[in-house]
């Protein structure tokens, strides 16, 4: 059970689902959030193979980079959606697509 | 005593100081006080001045070897050289004497002739363009500058005949003098050029030492010297050319004096003694011939006519042609001391009949009379009395021309008549051209007289206009006077007085010189024969010219034959001299009309056929040509291949835009495809 494919697995599915939400979502929050998820995957991925893969400490290290990074793309992201929800009054995505044309 | 270098400054001065007396009153005449006369006098007097000292200067060395040339390298190619410059010599200052001597009193003359001219500071301009051009001729040092002078004189000769081109016959008269003129230039040219092309230079020196070399000979050089003389003959308005110069009397008289009588015209002769020693003996045959019959011709001419410039105009064609003749068979030296000679009395002759016009002129003007010709000597006679200067010193100026002893014309007249009858003993099958030469000393006796007798002598016939008739004032008189008195052997006899021999300074300090053509008789053997006939020919010319006058005055004074009786007896004759032998008109109906008949066929073949078909049909076919390239220009390339490019893109542009949707998430999704593929392609 205690292998390096089955957390990388679950990395896949989390990356697919995360994926998914950022492409598939209209609200531009749960685009964020998918992001989020897709992070997420790439921190277990970090884990993972500093467990399995040798990557050691700096597996780690990277994880905590990320969930900083993580921090502050919401931050940054969450300020734009504010943005977008004062310019458009709506946070859905597929309306804001002024840059067409 | 005068050195090398100050006689290429006087030079110099006298040939463009009439030259800046043109430049000025052509400029800026009009504005100056008196319309600027007193400038081209002031010039020409200083002129004359000049070659006064030159001439003194050749009395006090007495050195007949005297010659000075001053040159210049004007083009320098290398292969092909031009020198420019000034050839002194006994003869040129004599006839620079001659030129500004006259050129100054006909500039006298003219402040009252021409008084009150509406071109008057134009008139004094083109005197001074005429002097300077005259000059510039006579101080020639080389076929080339000789030549540009010389179109130079026919310029200004053209520019003072038409003077008065209001008058549509000056105007005519000027154009004839010119385009005759060019008619005998282009031989001149073509003579010019053979010479440089045989011998390689222009100067006469060269020329003459190549000739002697024998660069150039047989019938090339007589070629060569026949189309020199073409020149002479169109200048000294000798046979064929002769017509202009009669027509040039439609200038104003002082310039018939100066140009048609006693300068211009004698510039041919001038060339022809110049050029003496290259002539081959067939081309001094030819010069002969056309010479002699010139003379004669002329003088048969002179006879019937009634205009007192006419005759005058034709008395100097027939001179011309005793100088032409003299050259000719070899004595050309005789034809130089004729030209001087004929210069002073034949411009006398002019001032004379000038001051005749010039009353005949006021008087007509004084009766409102506008339709009384007031050159016809039938209105004329009596003005003996009313004109006494004018008389005497004309009737001087007649004895000089019709060759009575103790004048001038005699001795040069007789040197003539003795080298052609010197030539005709030489060669017994020339016997014509003493038979030219005499029978026109006989003829220009009687038609001399004539002129004298009708217009001073006799009755007057028409008594009004004969009372108001008055002498001219002073500065015409003092011309008259002056050239009348040069018209007395002793000023050519000095410092001997023999009035029956031409001995004296000029046949002293002008020699003949050798012609330089192999086989032509020397200067020596010419002298011989001329001093061989040397008294035959006085007591014949003394004959001959007694003869004339005493016919004359026959039949002018005493009425014993009757002119008008003989004039119906010699119908036919008289006719054609009256009508000059109907030279202009046969030119005009062989000459002139089928060359403008030929003129007119050029130019309907230029004009209605060649560029109305080949030329506008060239246009044409151009037109239509330009037409269709421009169709597949246009509608093929730019159309299909230029516009269709862009059209293609713009199409592909539309076709891709569709792709900017603005979605993010659709960017997203292709973001994911391109990575997908990416990673397709890299396992494979």
């Amino acid at each position: 059970m205690d292998s390096l494919t089955n957390y990388l697995v679950v990395s896949v599915v989390l990356f697919s689902l995360g994926l998914f939400g950022v492409i598939t979502r209209r609200n531009g929050v749960a685009v964020l959030m998918g992001v989020e998820l897709i992070l997420n995957s790439a921190n277990l991925n970090f884990l993972a193979f500093a467990r399995f893969g040798g990557m050691n400490m700096a597996g780690h290290v990277f994880a905590l980079f990320v969930i900083v990074l993580a921090a502050a793309e919401a931050a940054v992201a969450l300020a734009i959606i504010i943005n977008i929800f004062n310019n458009f009054q709506t946070i859905n995505v597929d309306e804001v697509s002024d840059l067409k044309q | 005593m005068i050195t090398g270098n100050i006689i290429t400054d006087f030079s110099l001065l006298i040939l463009f100081l009439p030259l800046a007396a043109f430049t000025i009153n052509i400029i800026v005449g009009k504005r100056l006080p008196r319309q600027g006369d007193w400038v081209s006098i002031g010039a020409i007097l200083i002129t004359l001045v000049l070659s006064l000292s030159m001439l003194l200067n050749m009395f006090m060395n007495w050195d007949s070897d005297f010659s000075h040339e001053a040159k210049f390298t004007w083009i320098d190619l290398g292969a092909f050289k031009i020198e420019l410059g000034f050839w002194v010599d006994n003869i040129t200052i004599v006839m620079l004497v001659v030129v500004s001597l006259i050129s100054s009193m006909t500039h006298i003359f003219s402040l009252e002739y021409l008084k009150g001219d509406v071109r008057y500071s134009r008139y004094y301009a083109y005197l001074g363009l005429f002097t300077f051009s005259m000059n510039g001729i006579v101080l020639a040092n080389n076929l080339i500058s000789l030549y540009v002078f010389w179109e130079l004189v026919g310029v200004s000769s053209y520019l003072l005949i038409a003077h008065w081109f209001e008058k549509p016959s000056a105007a005519a008269a000027g154009k004839k003098a010119f385009l005759t003129n060019r008619v005998g230039d282009i031989g001149f040219f073509i003579g010019i050029m053979l010479m440089f092309t045989a011998i390689g230079s222009f100067n006469f020196q060269e020329v003459f030492s190549g000739v002697s070399q024998g660069l150039i000979g047989g019938s090339l050089l007589t070629l060569a010297g026949v189309g020199l003389f073409m020149g002479a003959v169109g200048k000294s308005s000798q046979f064929p050319l002769h017509i202009w110069l009669p027509d040039a009397m439609e200038g104003p008289t002082p310039v018939s004096a100066l140009m048609h009588a006693a300068t211009m015209v004698a510039a041919g002769v001038y060339l022809t003694v110049r050029l003496f020693p290259l002539f081959s003996s067939d081309a001094l045959l030819i010069i002969a011939y056309v010479g002699g019959f010139t003379a004669f011709f002329a003088a048969s001419i002179a006879i019937t006519q009634n205009d007192i410039k006419k005759v005058l105009a034709y008395s100097t064609v027939s001179q011309l042609g005793y100088m032409i003749l003299a050259v000719g068979v070899g004595n050309y030296i005789a034809a130089f001391f004729h030209l001087l000679t004929h210069a002073m009395f034949k411009a006398c002759l002019f001032y004379g009949s000038g001051s005749v016009i010039h009353a005949m002129h006021h008087s007509l003007h004084e009766l409102d009379d506008h339709k009384t010709d007031p050159q016809d000597m039938r209105n004329m006679g009596g003005f003996k009395s009313k004109m006494p200067i004018t008389y005497w010193t004309m009737t001087i100026a007649t004895l000089a021309i019709s060759g009575v002893p103790f004048f001038s014309g005699f001795l040069s007249k007789d040197a003539i008549l003795a080298g052609s009858l010197g030539f005709a003993q030489h060669y017994p099958q020339h016997f014509l051209l003493p038979v030219f030469g005499f029978g026109a000393a006989a003829i220009t006796a009687f038609y001399m007289f004539r002129l004298i007798f009708m217009t001073f002598h006799g009755e007057s016939k028409m008594p009004k206009v004969f009372k108001r008739i008055h002498e001219s004032p002073r500065v015409m008189t003092f011309p008259l006077m002056l050239l009348s008195g040069l018209s007395i052997f002793i000023f050519y006899t000095l410092p001997y007085f023999n009035p029956l021999s031409d001995h004296g300074w000029f046949t002293e300090l002008i020699l003949a010189g050798d012609s330089v053509v192999p086989g032509n008789p020397t200067a020596h053997e010419i002298g011989e024969g001329v001093h061989h006939a040397h008294y035959t020919a006085m007591a014949l010319s003394l004959l001959v010219a007694g003869l004339g006058i005493g016919l004359s005055y026959l039949m002018y004074i005493k009425k014993k034959l009757s002119a008008e009786a003989w004039a119906k007896k010699m119908g036919f004759m008289y006719k054609l001299s009256f009508n000059k032998y109907y030279f202009d008109e046969n030119y005009d109906r062989f000459l002139y009309q089928p060359f403008l008949k030929l003129s007119r066929a050029v130019a309907y073949v230029d004009w209605d056929l060649y560029d109305k078909y080949f030329i506008n049909g060239f246009g044409r076919i151009t037109k239509w040509l330009s037409f269709l390239t421009g169709r597949i220009d246009y509608d093929g390339l730019d159309q299909s291949i230029v516009d269709g490019l862009g059209r293609s893109v713009q199409g592909f542009g539309k076709q891709l835009k569709q792709v900017q949707t603005g979605r993010l998430q659709n960017y997203m999704l292709f973001a994911l495809v391109g990575v997908i593929i990416i990673l397709v392609i890299q396992t494979i």
